[in-house]
């Protein structure tokens, strides 16, 4: 799973290879892409879009002075990080607003893609932006589908249009419509049915609809674990019926999305949303450059800082990273700094951003959630004074914290223990970091 | 129509492409060489067959073609065939126990046609002339006891259900104590969608694994991972996952129908080596049919 350290480190091996050689070699260099072939291949990113992709990496690296500098292995990672992001696109994407005050947003795809549920979801996320949309069923196939969407819309609080007996989708669409602008909604989802693009019958079908309903923003939803056929698919549709954008389904799998650089490079539109879970809530603007992470096995880095700054207290860590900067760590800091960890959610979800680790050896390292509940209860029982000034902490005074939040005296112990030895290592931090300029990241957790 | 012609037309689009690629390789020097073999193998990723299989199936190749030196078209060919099988394993059917209770548990990733699947299982079963009852329990999306319920009513099949977000393990339980007095031959159990790398839901799995073991110790429990054939790699972790959390016995392959390489069978029967069952050929009732390698193979591969 570690992908990307095992990538980096073939790349670190190959350019080991190279120390001492006065110049770097055509083989070298083709051993890297070779790599990075291989890495995307595996990603699901289309073959002939790799071909081109390494082909445009290699001409940067040799145009470079990549392989001058000590870590050339690092330095192709770089460039094809940034590469990716660039050809995923350069800014988040945006929907279209109809100019007419009336929106129409057509969703489509293959079976099972998410259809439905993204309706839903971007329902919910156009509602929380202050629109007034309106979910409507043209899936006059599958069994239960328009129920499926109605129950949806009633979770995220929408208004829903379906006609369960009509068999002609058309009708439904323009009904629905009709509906819309009648209920003074400003939005319309189209939710249709899954097609294969070989089906010429449905494609047909959603041709009509288009032509019926006229959409502002016509999105194609692609499930994050289609393998090499992506781009087929895209381009059909795009063809067929045109396409705005796309919606990326199910990224909270651990497919590594590699579809979703072939369908932006192969047809151009840009990638507008990214579902990342089951709830009605979970869906995001896309961000390239953390799809190029994941592409690569980085996991998701700048997701996890953006969860973690909008989770913590600014003023309470600017207070505690002052005291950590006049040396002076206290049990008081070491409480704030819990208590932002504990805010910011499951902790296990934010270890998998992380990249590098290891699903296997994660299932052995779960932080117990328990256990830092219980360090705070411990901190909590302590008065300010002895937050301030551990040094106040006796025997008995242990005693009665212990009591006091319900559990051992050794427990206690075992906290205090632990500040200690953070202590320490916040002094060595200091000592360490003093002459760079002042790099405002979190202190190490104390667990 | 004869299972290989099914096949066939299935796999029709993605035969073009690869057959293209084949003949394209042979007209250019008339036979095979070692360096031709790399495109080859970049023909069999792009059908979604994953890195691994396409390189132990290109090494094998290249020794073969080596010794044997036999480099021709249709001498190729022939080799490429006897890989690919190779790599797909034996094969296997779903086989239901005759007299006492069988219990089919569909399993999968949200979106790759658990639910259809299970109704068309239920049609075959029906046809055979078995009774069967339904269990739905995906009790966690919306509107999935009413597709099930679309499905138990076309196939006059019995359906167990509660309401809406109860919990999966208890409807299992109720479903074998019916199926039980109703002297049935085959339960299946159509469940949620869970992504595989989310601890939690592969945990509600186990607990319906346990309820099932507990109630119907003496029923023959098969657990099939419904994989949509349009996938990549990611099959191969969804089936090693689903695999080790649920004891998965069996794949079905969605979807090979329409858009899918279908290559992702040949990925995910090589590096898991869990068999390839049933194929999902087409949106009608009777376009589930039991996995065929050689069929499967053969519309892959252009004609001799």
């Amino acid at each position: 799973m570690a992908f990307f350290a095992s990538l980096s480190d073939k790349l670190q091996a190959i350019s080991a290879r190279m120390k001492g050689k006065a110049r770097v070699s055509e083989v070298d260099i083709r051993d890297m892409m070779r790599e990075i072939r291989l890495a995307l291949l595996e990603a699901d990113v289309n073959f002939q879009v790799v071909k081109q992709f390494v082909d445009e990496v290699a001409l940067k690296c040799r145009g470079s002075d990549v392989l001058e500098c000590l870590t050339p292995g690092q330095q192709v990672v770089k460039i094809v990080h940034e590469e990716l992001a660039a050809m995923l696109g350069t800014t988040p994407g945006r929907l279209a607003v109809s100019p007419s005050g009336f929106t129409v947003i057509l969703l489509c795809g293959l079976n099972g893609a998410g259809k439905t549920t993204t309706a839903a979801k971007l329902g919910l996320y156009l509602k929380k932006k202050g629109k007034k949309p309106m979910l409507a069923s043209c899936d006059v196939h599958r069994p239960a589908a328009a129920k499926q969407l109605e129950v949806l819309a009633g979770q995220a609080g929408l208004t829903s249009f379906l006609m369960p007996d009509e068999k002609d989708a058309v009708v439904v669409a323009r009904k629905a419509v009709d509906r819309a602008k009648y209920l003074f909604q400003d939005t319309l989802i189209l939710d249709t049915a899954g097609r294969m693009t070989i089906d010429a019958e449905l494609m047909e079908e959603l041709r009509q609809v288009r032509k019926a309903v006229s959409p502002t923003e016509t999105l194609l939803v692609v499930d994050a674990m289609t393998g090499q056929e992506a781009v087929t698919i895209a381009s059909a549709f795009d063809k067929e019926i045109g396409v705005d954008g796309f919606v990326m389904t199910k990224l909270d799998g651990d497919a590594r999305g590699g579809a979703a650089l072939s369908i932006r490079r192969m047809t151009g539109r840009p990638i507008k949303f990214a579902c990342v879970g089951e709830k009605i809530a979970d869906i995001e603007e896309f961000y390239p450059d953390r799809m190029a992470s994941r592409i690569l096995g980085m996991g998701d880095v700048l997701g996890l800082i953006e969860r973690a700054t909008v989770a913590v207290d600014e003023k309470k860590a600017r207070d505690t990273l002052e005291n950590i900067r006049k040396n002076r760590f206290t049990l008081q800091d070491m409480l704030s700094q819990m208590e932002e960890v504990v805010k910011m959610g499951d902790m296990n979800s934010m270890l998998e951003m992380i990249p590098g680790m290891d699903k296997k050896k994660m299932a052995g390292a779960q932080v117990d959630e328990k256990q830092v509940a219980r360090t705070v209860a411990i901190l909590r029982g302590m008065t300010v004074r002895e937050r301030m000034n551990p040094d106040l902490l006796n025997a008995s005074r242990r005693k009665r914290i212990a009591a006091g939040s319900g559990v051992q005296v050794q427990d206690v112990n075992r906290v205090v223990r632990q500040f200690e030895e953070t202590e320490k290592m916040m002094k060595q931090f200091q000592s360490m970091s003093r002459g760079r300029r002042g790099r405002a990241g979190m202190p190490g957790f104390p667990f | 129509m004869a299972l290989f012609d099914r096949f066939r037309k299935g796999l029709e689009k993605t035969r073009t492409s690869f057959s293209e690629g084949f003949n394209r390789l042979a007209t250019s020097l008339g036979i095979y060489d070692a360096s031709m073999l790399d495109e080859l193998e970049m023909l069999l990723v792009s059908a979604d067959t994953g890195v691994p299989a396409a390189t132990a199936a290109m090494e094998s190749l290249r020794r073969r073609m080596k010794e044997s030196g036999q480099v021709s078209r249709a001498q190729v060919l022939q080799m490429l065939r006897d890989e690919l099988l190779n790599l797909l394993g034996p094969t296997s059917r779903l086989e239901l126990a005759p007299s006492g209770l069988n219990i089919v548990l569909m399993v999968g990733v949200n979106g790759t046609g658990k639910t259809t699947t299970a109704g068309k299982l239920c049609a075959r079963f029906a046809a055979e002339g078995r009774r069967t009852v339904l269990a739905a329990a995906d009790t966690f999306r919306a509107a999935a006891i009413e597709q099930l319920e679309h499905w138990a009513k076309a196939t006059g099949t019995p359906l167990i259900h509660h309401s809406e977000g109860s919990d999966p393990a208890a409807v299992v339980f109720d479903a074998v104590q019916s199926a039980k007095a109703r002297g049935a031959g085959v339960l299946i159990v159509d469940t949620a969608g869970r992504l595989h790398n989310k601890q939690n839901l592969m945990d509600e799995l186990n607990k319906i694994r346990r309820v099932i073991a507990r109630e119907a110790p003496d029923a023959r429990c098969t657990t099939l991972l419904v994989i949509d054939a349009t996938t990549g790699q990611n099959a191969v972790v969804q089936a090693r996952l689903f695999k080790e959390a649920a004891s998965v016995d069996g794949v079905v392959l969605t979807k090979l129908d329409g858009n899918a390489k279908g290559g992702v069978a040949i990925a995910v029967a090589y590096e898991t080596r869990v068999p390839i069952l049933l194929a999902g050929l087409g949106e009608q009732v009777d376009d589930l049919v039991d996995f065929d390698a050689a069929s499967f193979v053969d519309s892959l591969l252009p004609t001799p």
